[in-house]
């Protein structure tokens, strides 16, 4: 709630005492110029140049990263027996988790009527996709011979062998290529009104042609929104078991496995959430920079940073007891094995990464989210985003390593150390990210400017017959 | 390409969804059904003042779902049990709990991806061409912020003048004659 002293200020709903999810003063035509503006203008924006150079010199990286790979195996990272799993896994799952947010954001909260997330949605939902790029890459470099990469799927071959449908990282494919394909599709049918409007109010043939063959030839008719809509809302509704679904399976991965640290039921639930958590955090590194670049305060307001923040602080408390129910159950199944795990994990080595873990995934943001004051303070929640990637980051490098290094026979027991080659494709594959995304909010609208005009106060219809006012139908 | 001749339709511009509503109710009420709105949002009034009320979009869903469903479940059974059988751990060959997870991915993929491209073979879409990018007013706001009502050619009520007076009844911006 409001405390009095911020009624006057324009940006808040007197009726609710909440932030506006739309600055008064928006038309029709006023959002589609300032979204549209973004993409059209001749002038490119200076700054916009100098991220693109730094995200393509840090994307090198990952040209170089993988062309020794190529060349030389993944021996060249820091995997060994028993550490078999190391940067490739944890990154894989870092990365994909970071893009639940997107469909979180597109999908169910479409279904849950919440419209605020009409400003926020296309980015997170590119956010989703440049993420799943990512974390495609790394499972696909693991198998050591990544040109082989399409053995993994169901095709008929003169080798006469198929895949083996009883292991879940077959089940990983399906799961992952099924989000990417669906994904796409989603982010694509929701940018072609936009590209349609894109078309009209381009300046430059080129970029008329383009936006044309994007539109396909969209004109706004109503019996097509009405399709629009209904096909909009049934992929809301496929994608929402479906974003759960894959978190659930990358959980199986190491859930299946019979490994203290990885053999435990709670891992499906805990890391969906956890991913959303991830990704909400990335949405806030984006979305914080670019309103304010953009200046795109109007249309993302601080109700959609505060809504996020507080999405935060429900994912992360489910995360920490997560994070509870394993160090429980570690003393509750009175297994030697999982005991020893736990306190490996704890107390060992490289206890190190799980107090940084509960450091930043617990300590910091899950005591400070509970005040309104640092949810609605910008700069407080761009760093809190960066602290929560890393700890969540931390979180999959536990799970991954510290379960692996020291199993059941101490003679057995070895270590992970990440080589430099390990670091540079993660490094990497952060610049090819900024680098798509960076392409992405100077020729795609950002922003869906149909969702933001059905906001307005203008769509309002009065004076018309009784069964058929807004109000009737509400 | 053949030259077609002749008129597509009047096509009237509101500026607000309102006058756009109450003009097409108007206009079904004195019996014209070839009729369409264009709008930069979707407005759900508009296509209850049309008489738009169902789409064949959820069918189509439902049918790439359940083809989905099928295809990944016969296709995992056929593969497991006679196309590679293998002994995996003394795990019978058909371990159908196993299957469901891939079946479930398949089931959304295909519902997923029916749902997208039936809605744009439904809207005929992709389309480039259509005799209202012709109209000089049409490009200018209809994905912006004007409202359009165009009454086809094609209606057996349709007569350019008669028609014409009818819509300028209704406070339009302008009502101009759109060629094929």
């Amino acid at each position: 709630m409001a405390t009095k002293g911020q009624i006057s200020d324009p940006m808040i709903d007197p009726k609710t005492g909440e932030f506006a999810v739309i600055a008064p003063g928006h038309n029709f035509k006023s959002v589609t110029e300032k979204i549209a503006g973004v993409v059209l203008t001749s002038s490119t924006p200076l700054g916009w140049f100098f991220g693109l150079i730094v995200a393509s010199g840090v994307a090198t990286f990952l040209v170089i990263a993988v062309t020794w790979l190529f060349l030389k195996g993944v021996g060249i990272w820091g995997v060994t027996i028993p550490g078999a799993w190391g940067f490739a896994i944890i990154n894989f799952v870092w990365w994909i988790g970071i893009g639940h947010a997107g469909t979180l954001i597109s999908a169910i909260l479409l279904l849950f009527k919440q419209t605020w997330r009409n400003s926020i949605n296309r980015f997170a939902e590119a956010m989703t996709i440049f993420a799943v790029c990512c974390a495609g890459l790394f499972p696909v470099l693991h198998v050591g011979r990544p040109w082989l990469g399409y053995w993994l799927f169901p095709y008929p071959n003169t080798m006469n062998i198929w895949p083996q449908f009883r292991s879940p990282l077959c089940w990983d494919v399906f799961a992952v290529s099924t989000y990417a394909t669906i994904s796409v599709v989603f982010w694509y049918i929701g940018m072609i009104p936009d590209f349609g409007t894109l078309r009209d109010k381009a300046q430059f043939p080129l970029a008329k042609y383009i936006y044309g063959l994007l539109s396909l030839g969209w004109r706004g008719s109503t019996r097509h929104w009405m399709r629009y809509e209904t096909a909009s809302l049934l992929l809301a509704g496929l994608s929402t078991p479906l974003v759960l679904s894959v978190h659930t399976v990358i959980s199986f991965d190491f859930a299946v496995a019979a490994l203290p640290g990885w053999h435990t039921t709670i891992f499906p639930p805990y890391f969906v959430a956890g991913a959303i958590y991830s990704g909400f955090a990335m949405v806030l590194t984006l979305a914080i920079p670019i309103r304010k670049f953009y200046h795109m305060e109007d249309l993302v307001t601080l109700r959609h940073l505060d809504n996020m923040a507080k999405v935060m602080l429900g994912t992360g408390l489910i995360v920490a007891y997560g994070y509870g129910m394993e160090v429980f159950m570690a003393w509750y199944s009175a297994s030697h094995w999982e005991f020893f795990m736990m306190w490996n994990r704890m107390f060992g080595p490289m206890g190190w990464g799980y107090w940084i873990l509960i450091a930043t995934n617990i300590a910091i943001p899950l005591t400070t989210l509970w005040s309104r004051k640092l949810r609605v303070n910008v700069t407080y929640l761009f760093i809190l985003s960066l602290v929560v990637n890393t700890g969540m980051w931390f979180e999959r490098f536990v799970i991954v390593v510290t379960s692996l290094y020291r199993d059941f026979l101490p003679s057995s027991w070895g270590t992970y150390k990440a080589t430099k080659w390990d670091y540079m494709l993660y490094v990497g594959t952060l610049g090819m990210f900024s680098f798509l995304f960076l392409l992405f909010v100077r020729l795609a609208p950002m922003i869906p400017m149909n969702e933001i005009k059905m906001m307005l106060p203008q769509t309002k219809i009065k004076g018309l017959d009784a069964e058929t006012t807004v109000e009737e139908t509400a | 390409m053949p030259v077609k001749e002749g008129t597509y339709g009047l096509l009237a511009e509101f500026d607000t969804p309102g006058a756009l509503v109450h003009a097409t109710e108007a206009a079904r009420d004195a019996g014209y059904r070839r009729m369409e709105c264009y709008t930069p949002y979707p407005v759900e009034e508009a296509a209850e003042a049309l008489g738009v009320v169902r789409n064949r979009v959820p069918l189509l869903t439902l049918m790439g779902g359940i083809m989905g469903l099928t295809t990944a479940f016969l296709m995992q059974t056929w593969i497991s049990r006679w196309g590679y059988p293998m002994n995996f751990a003394g795990r019978p060959l058909f371990s159908w709990p196993a299957f469901i997870i891939p079946t479930y991915e398949w089931t959304i993929l295909f519902s997923g991806l029916s749902a997208a491209f039936g809605m744009l073979a439904l809207n005929g879409l992709p389309q480039p061409y259509h005799p209202l990018f012709n109209a000089p007013n049409f490009r200018q706001g209809a994905t912006d912020h004007k409202f359009f009502l165009c009454l086809e050619a094609t209606d057996p009520r349709f007569d350019v003048n008669e028609t014409r007076a009818f819509l300028e009844q209704f406070h339009a911006v302008s009502v101009v004659e759109v060629d094929l």
